[in-house]
């Protein structure tokens, strides 16, 4: 028996899983075909289940209260960033006295002492800086991620755990994915289960395209208040590098910000735009998005309650997507997003690229980056060329960067490729190397 | 103190971007109380706490026994025994040095009995899972005292809300999708004298390709209209020729081929929307036409005082229409021709609110009230959102429940689908006659679930036999309904915490619109209706 946190308190009174006893241990008409009512799926969840939480900030501390409340005694959890002031309005593990100090240890220990016997394992990390061996160790993850890229990353290593054998996929290799989104009062919850149902790439296109705005409007057509900041961002601080020579603007040091709130005033005045004011030019260099606590409950609330329908089979799970919105009234939707046939993630089926062999290099680049079903953000080409494995453009590592860069210029011919063969993509989205087969045309 | 205010700023950063510095002021005014620290209830308050709603009371009579620390993340083990209100208020306190947090030991039931008036001090007031006795009284009670009422419940794994407010108006409804209003069919007479201004066939390239997609389609709009007996273009077909016409009007270089104008693509994509003739609203139509608008007294709303003000604009200055926004989408141009052609439509905004304001302030004298009463700022800001207005009346639960008045045919109609989430609700007021019958809620011990299945039909078949609904609900909700034994999973109770904790904030800062008026969330199927019973 676990016997982990509390204050010396007891892990057990009367009553306590009384809520939960009554969904494991009665047969009901909704509940999902494998469910077999016993008193064994309460110890199955308190002593054997283990649920990996990824990110500790607004989802990742409700999820966290609602899996302890809900039975789950082993949970880890990754957040690789520390508590600022400005998340205390709903991440409610940390306080003002927390405040530089990493997530994951907060709010595992907040957890750990509120619910006794609930045991949260810290990690003060990047999801990146774990391989498989970590990740199979768990019965089921939950993403409350703030980024696209995370979570397509996060997908990918769930599909590079799958085993297929003579084609056939092993259920046992999978691993449910529940993964949740907000933005200010909308939010997404939906579940994935990596091989068999949509996964975070099937459905890149539904993701709203993020706005930047142009070059030439920043440099020399600013009309909104935006506009001048971003210049101040993007032109002036490399120009002027007020506080140093290899300074790059933090947006979270309030004197950053504050130099560039004058400059953007500047900037505006020149051009008689109004609207320039501390806060919006924060938000513009942070790309702040407006987060309030109740969102985040409602989801988090959602992925919640998936997770403790895949652990006890009490009820059939979300399938497998569902979308908020409390604007107006609350309104939820509920669909089924659809695998997409030749989803460079989860379909094994080849990735084909085709281009003239007098195209560029460059023009490869740009697809995979501008291409709405991959949307890579620096991508790494490799090939093997003559038997000799060839790095064809790497924009991660300067000194690789600078060497490779002219063979963007080069056309796919003068860059000894040929027709049916392999390229090897390495890109942040992924944690497994994409393999395309180029066909060259003409 | 400017460091306290810079800390609380910081704090809120993330909520004040949606709904601004006044409607955290708002926040801060409003005292909430809230009955029944169950895991729904206390779920609700921390997410009105963590925000930094001014003040909160609890309001419950019972004791706080292992079962309710199970699902509680604001009860902990050593408060077991201790009065339930006292023990939540401790740990949810602790949350947010900024509120106030307050108890009181007693069931709401005693307060009703000697002291009614105890109610009178909130903004709202949340009851979380009342019986259904309970739940009525203290609907009448806010009613009369025109208290805003949310009732909240997690039943199993069940969500349900009900609003209760007489009258809840809404300047600031923030709408997701808002049509522009550029008064393209109608130009003002400074709109018009400003794309008088322009003359695109005698601009250089670099002129002609930034000027505004406004303006172009103004030009374009001439012509057309000066070679179509004024009417715009009404149907498909002409608006395909009105955009050729644009098209065509896209520089060419010396070899003949179009050169790249954007802004000339940006008025073509945005033929289809800038061509809707301003219009106003039904929803706003209704507002004017109401009683509220037609009889302005000294106890006028000021909301109804500046509806009837714009009404007066409307119908005279205005021409038909409402103040002008003053807003123009971002679009490709150069600042000084965007900045000026944005003036234009401040300008005119500007204009307008002072003749509306010229109208509110005779209204207010006319009934003997300070024109100070309603500030200018309030009918700026009201001008602006003319278009999205809302009122929001969410009945009383006496009507609601009354044989007389009950919505007959939103329950028929939804039961057309027997697995609706109107089945839900009917299943709920079908276990609150079980629990007046037998002063227990069915299933809540093993050995109840069977026998109680069959004691909770009859209560169900009584129900809709009390209303005359022949409508049928399927045998596997009652058994479900059993099956629960009444139980709170966290889970739910923490969606509804949400849920509800935003549709309160919505009441308190007057933005944003407020569900009308229940809300059932099945958390079985994740999906979710609004009924309006």
């Amino acid at each position: 028996m676990v016997v982990n946190g509390g204050s010396g308190d007891q892990c057990e009174w009367g009553g306590r899983w009384d809520h939960v006893k009554k969904f494991l241990e009665r047969p009901g008409p909704f509940t999902h075909p494998d469910f077999e009512p016993s008193t064994e799926s309460l110890q199955f969840l308190l002593e054997t289940c283990k649920i990996l939480v990824i990110g500790a900030g607004g989802l990742g501390c409700e999820l966290l209260k609602d899996l302890a409340l809900s039975g789950f005694r082993h949970l880890h959890v990754v957040d690789m960033d520390t508590i600022d002031v400005s998340n205390l309005n709903r991440q409610f593990l940390f306080r003002p006295k927390d405040v530089g100090r990493p997530k994951a240890d907060v709010a595992a220990d907040f957890i750990t002492s509120r619910v006794p016997g609930c045991c949260v394992v810290p990690h003060f990390k990047k999801i990146q800086d774990f391989d498989e061996t970590f990740y199979r160790q768990f019965h089921i993850i939950v993403c409350g991620l703030d980024s696209i890229v995370a979570r397509r990353w996060m997908n990918g290593m769930l599909m590079s755990l799958l085993v297929y054998e003579d084609g056939i996929l092993d259920p046992s290799s999978i691993i449910p994915l529940i993964d949740g989104g907000t933005e200010g009062f909308k939010g997404n919850a939906r579940v994935i289960l990596p091989g068999m149902t949509a996964c975070v790439d099937c459905t890149l296109e539904l993701y709203p395209p993020q706005i930047n705005f142009p070059m030439c409007t920043i440099a020399s057509m600013p009309r909104l208040p935006e506009h001048c900041v971003e210049y101040v961002r993007v032109l002036l601080w490399p120009k002027e590098k007020p506080f140093g020579e290899a300074v790059a603007l933090d947006g979270d040091d309030p004197e950053h910000i504050q130099w560039v709130f004058e400059k953007s005033l500047e900037r505006a005045a020149e051009y008689s735009i109004t609207g320039v004011t501390y806060r919006l030019t924060q938000g513009v260099v942070k790309r702040i998005i407006p987060a309030v606590a109740s969102t985040n409950a409602v989801i988090a609330a959602s992925c919640a309650t998936e997770v403790f329908k895949i652990a006890s089979s009490a009820y059939i799970p979300l399938n497998n997507y569902l979308v908020f919105n409390d604007v107006d009234g609350l309104y939820t939707y509920t669909f089924e997003a659809e695998r997409k046939e030749n989803c460079s993630a989860c379909s094994q089926v080849p990735q084909d690229l085709q281009f003239p062999s007098s195209a560029k290099l460059q023009e490869v680049l740009n697809y995979l980056t501008e291409s709405a079903s991959l949307q890579m953000k620096s991508p790494a080409i490799t090939a093997t060329i003559e038997g000799r494995n060839k790095t064809l453009y790497l924009q991660t590592v300067a000194s690789i960067e600078e060497r490779t860069r002219p063979n963007l210029s080069k056309t796919l011919k003068e860059l000894g490729l040929s027709d049916g063969q392999e390229l090897a993509v390495a890109d942040v989205t992924t944690p497994q190397t994409v393999l395309f087969k180029l066909h060259l045309t003409s | 103190m400017a460091a306290t205010k810079t800390s609380k700023e910081q704090k809120y950063d993330r909520q004040l971007r949606l709904w601004g510095d006044h409607g955290q002021e708002a926040l801060e005014n409003a005292h909430i109380c809230l009955i029944n620290a169950t895991a729904t209830g206390t779920e609700i308050l921390k997410n009105l706490v963590l925000p930094g709603i001014g003040a909160f009371t609890i309001v419950d009579g019972h004791k706080v026994s292992g079962e309710d620390v199970g699902n509680n993340f604001f009860l902990s083990n050593n408060s077991i025994g201790k009065n339930r209100a006292q023990a939540a208020t401790e740990l949810l306190q602790e949350l947010n040095s900024d509120v106030s947090g307050n108890f009181v030991e007693e069931s709401p039931d005693k307060l009703l009995d000697g002291e009614p008036e105890f109610f009178h001090r909130f903004s709202l007031v949340i009851g979380v899972q009342l019986p259904e006795s309970t739940c009525l009284r203290l609907g009448v009670v806010l009613w009369n005292a025109s208290i805003p009422f949310l009732v909240c419940r997690t039943y199993g794994l069940t969500g349900y809300m009900r609003l209760v407010v007489r009258e809840h108006t809404v300047v600031e409804s923030h709408p997701d999708n808002a049509l522009e209003d550029l008064r393209l069919d109608q130009p003002f007479p400074e709109l018009k004298n400003h794309i008088e201004s322009y003359d695109l066939d005698s601009m250089e390239k670099k002129d002609h390709s930034h000027t505004p997609w406004i303006i172009v389609i103004a030009k374009y709009l001439e012509n057309w209209r000066s070679e179509h007996d004024s009417q715009l273009p009404k149907n498909y077909k002409e608006k395909e020729a009105f955009r050729e016409l644009i098209r065509q009007g896209i520089l060419k270089n010396e070899h003949g081929a179009p050169e790249d104008e954007e802004n000339f693509e940006e008025a073509i994509k945005n033929v289809n929307t800038a061509l809707n003739p301003t219009k106003i609203t039904s929803a706003v139509e209704d507002l004017f036409n109401g009683e509220q608008c037609n009889n302005i007294s000294a106890q006028t709303p000021s909301f109804w005082v500046m509806v009837r003000g714009v009404r007066e604009f409307v119908r005279n200055e205005g021409n038909g229409c409402l103040p002008v926004r003053g807003t123009i989408p971002d679009m490709i141009a150069d600042s000084h021709k965007f900045i000026n052609l944005q003036n234009v439509y401040r300008e005119k905004a500007m204009l307008d609110a002072t003749v509306v304001s010229k109208h509110v302030e005779s209204l207010l004298q006319s009934v003997g009230k300070p024109t100070e009463s309603i500030a200018e700022q309030e009918i700026k800001l009201f001008c602006k959102n003319a278009a999205f207005l809302r009122v929001v009346r969410c009945r009383s639960l006496a009507d609601e429940y009354s044989v007389e008045t009950f919505n007959r045919d939103e329950i028929t109609s939804c039961m057309d689908n027997p697995d609706s989430e109107m089945v839900l609700y009917l299943m709920l007021r079908s276990i609150d006659r079980f629990y007046q019958q037998h002063s227990r809620y069915p299933g809540v011990y093993n050995y109840q679930v069977e026998e109680d299945i069959s004691k909770l039909k009859v209560c169900v078949n009584s129900l809709l036999q009390e209303y005359g609904l022949s409508v049928s609900v399927k045998d596997d909700y009652i058994h479900e309904f059993c099956r629960c034994g009444a139980a709170e999973p966290h889970t739910v109770a923490a969606f509804l915490g949400g849920s509800a904790a935003q549709e309160v904030i919505k009441v308190i800062t007057h933005q944003f619109v407020p569900f009308n008026n229940t809300f059932i969330y099945n958390a079985m199927a994740q999906t979710s209706a609004t009924l309006q019973l």
